[in-house]
């Protein structure tokens, strides 16, 4: 019953040229709404490029047996542009993101392509990918589900009933990933839950298998999937920063959800290209 | 009802390895035990964690198998309503939400465990849609159509144990959607829903034996609402009469609003609970009777 999982090989260098263009595609976008969610997709982005890429087999298509949930709903700018690179979605929907003939919204809505469940509301995901996770064991399927949560929507109580539950069941099919950028709406999330900290302990607590890695390092979160003993679902602290690549972005809470304007957005594509070369 | 739901569940679920039960720390009535110990990988105990039962649900959707989330009205629909919105509602997928005890059935336990809104609250979900059946009879109806259909999430509100039969000798056979005749007459109709329908059966004798020519009818579904048949009914009788163990917002104004739009010409009666929380502890008959919902006191009322 137990197959060991097995991944394909992480190429580190590739995977930085990826989020550098899915960075600059994001950015693109931005100058064509007033208002996304930058900072928390450049928060998951290699977390998001690692699992699509890499980690799902046949980058998690129709035919892949395994699954993406993008529990933190509001990073789905990330999954946008990887659809986007893999065909999945067309340059069109995103050019239509956010408008009255698009697509594609501000969080991931299930029946547009690729996406393979409704998040935007915290605190969702975690149980739904347990019960997919549950139906592959059970029905005789080897498929893999991998979900990224927000370091904020890991507060929800309904977060910890899909922890106890991911435990209970023992879909050892799941991997979990937490986007610990340590910010939420209003400000740190060590200050607004001072004992919110340490995570990794309270997970293994309730009976996952853990890791804890940074969460910009591809090579790193390869490391560690592959690296698991199974047997029990699996969680990664990945440490992120929220706004990641662009100086004026990182840990600012407003870029949350505000779009650069034209000088800003000059900057923020000098900055990655200087990153780049 | 629980026990000829679980029963048909049981059956079902035999016959269809896609069929999962989750369950809310709940004592498996009757053939749960049964499910539980033959089809056991597919009955899952989340403990108390309702919004983990929904969500679970969703995810067993998602991959194509046909779930049941299972427990006690007020926990299978209130506690975790969000994830019954947008989980189940905003991603249209085919999860039966059972909510045991709906109503104010559980009337010693007091107002948290009265699911007195249940079925407005359900039907005010865009997908979802809203079975009550009124015996055990129509219990096995409705989890058959619950257990094979694939358009969407369904709240099915069921009462406990031990529910007189109804239906035996309806006139009409049960169809999801529709409104079912169990008796046919000229004068007065009296439609009715779920456990409380035996109130409007105990109507339907009295006004009989008082020379009225007497329709009753099961209105099983509440969403979606039979509207056509609804506008039959109130054209074809005199009297109309509606009672429903819902707050102010179900059946009672959904007949309204079509009596509205038809220009109903017969006269309207409507009997619910009342919109406040009752804070008596007698047994179901008497708190139906504290929210009005007494035989004697309807009659008296028409």
């Amino acid at each position: 019953m137990e197959r060991k999982a097995e991944f394909q090989a992480m190429d580190a260098a590739a995977a930085r040229q990826r989020c550098m263009g899915y960075r600059r595609r994001v950015l693109e976008v931005s100058q064509h709404v007033s208002a996304l969610h930058i900072a928390p997709a450049f928060s998951c982005l290699e977390i998001t490029d690692a699992i699509y890429n890499v980690l799902m087999r046949d980058q998690g298509n129709d035919a892949s047996p395994d699954r993406f949930v993008m529990s933190k709903g509001h990073g789905c700018m990330a999954q946008y542009v990887i659809l986007e690179s893999q065909g999945v979605l067309s340059s069109d929907d995103l050019a239509k993101y956010c408008t009255p003939h698009g697509q594609l919204g501000a969080h991931p809505d299930y029946g547009v392509a690729g996406i393979r469940a409704s998040t935007g509301s915290l605190g969702h995901g975690l149980s739904i990918a347990v019960g997919m996770a549950y139906a592959e064991k059970t029905q005789g399927g080897d498929g893999r589900i991998f979900t990224v949560l927000s370091d904020g929507e890991v507060q929800e109580g309904s977060t910890w009933e899909a922890l106890m539950m991911g435990s209970t069941l023992g879909v050892d099919n799941l991997f979990a990933f937490i986007d610990n950028n340590d910010f939420q709406s209003l400000g740190r999330t060590s200050e607004t839950h001072p004992s919110f900290y340490p995570l990794v302990e309270k997970f293994d607590a309730f009976g996952w298998e853990t890791a804890e890695v940074n969460g910009h390092d591809a090579e790193a979160i390869h490391k560690a999937v592959s690296a698991r003993q199974g047997g029990k679902p699996m969680v990664v602290v990945c440490k992120t920063t929220k706004g990641r690549g662009v100086s004026y972005m990182e840990n600012v809470p407003i870029w949350h959800y505000r779009a650069p304007n034209p000088e800003e957005y000059q900057q923020a594509l000098d900055e990655l290209n200087e990153v780049s070369s | 009802m629980r026990n000829q739901f679980a029963e048909t569940l049981y059956e079902m679920g035999k016959k269809d390895s896609s069929i999962y039960i989750v369950v809310a720390d709940i004592s498996p009535a009757g053939s749960m035990g049964k499910f539980r110990d033959e089809c056991g990988e597919r009955f899952i105990n989340v403990g108390v964690a309702e919004q983990s039962m929904i969500g679970i649900c969703a995810g067993l959707a998602l991959k194509g198998c046909q779930p049941f989330a299972y427990t006690i009205a007020t926990f299978s629909l209130y506690r975790p309503f969000e994830m019954v919105r947008d989980d189940l509602g905003y991603q249209n997928l085919p999860v039966t939400v059972v909510g045991i005890g709906g109503g104010v059935i559980y009337s010693t336990l007091g107002g948290t465990h009265h699911a007195q809104e249940d079925v407005i609250i359900a039907s005010a979900i865009p997908n979802m849609s809203v079975i009550a059946p009124c015996d055990p009879l129509e219990v096995v109806e409705a989890t058959r159509y619950c257990a094979t259909q694939k358009k969407g999430p369904i709240y099915l509100r069921l009462g406990k144990a031990g529910e007189p039969t109804l239906t035996e000798n309806a006139v009409e056979p049960w169809e999801f959607g529709k409104i079912r005749y169990l008796r046919r007459g000229s004068d007065t109709c009296i439609l009715s829903y779920g456990v409380v329908t035996n109130k409007a059966a105990e109507l339907a004798d009295r006004l009989t034996a008082e020379g009225d020519s007497v329709s009753l009818v099961s209105a099983h579904t509440i969403k979606p609402l039979d509207r056509e048949g609804i506008a039959q009914a109130l054209a074809h009788h005199k009297r109309v009469i509606v009672i429903e163990e819902c707050a102010p917002g179900g059946l009672a104004s959904r007949v309204k609003e079509i009596a509205w739009d038809t220009e109903a010409k017969c006269t309207l009666h409507t009997f619910t609970l009342q919109d406040k929380f009752i804070h008596n502890y007698g047994n179901h008959d008497q708190l139906l009777a504290a929210h009005g919902l007494d035989v004697d006191l309807i009659a008296a009322a028409l």
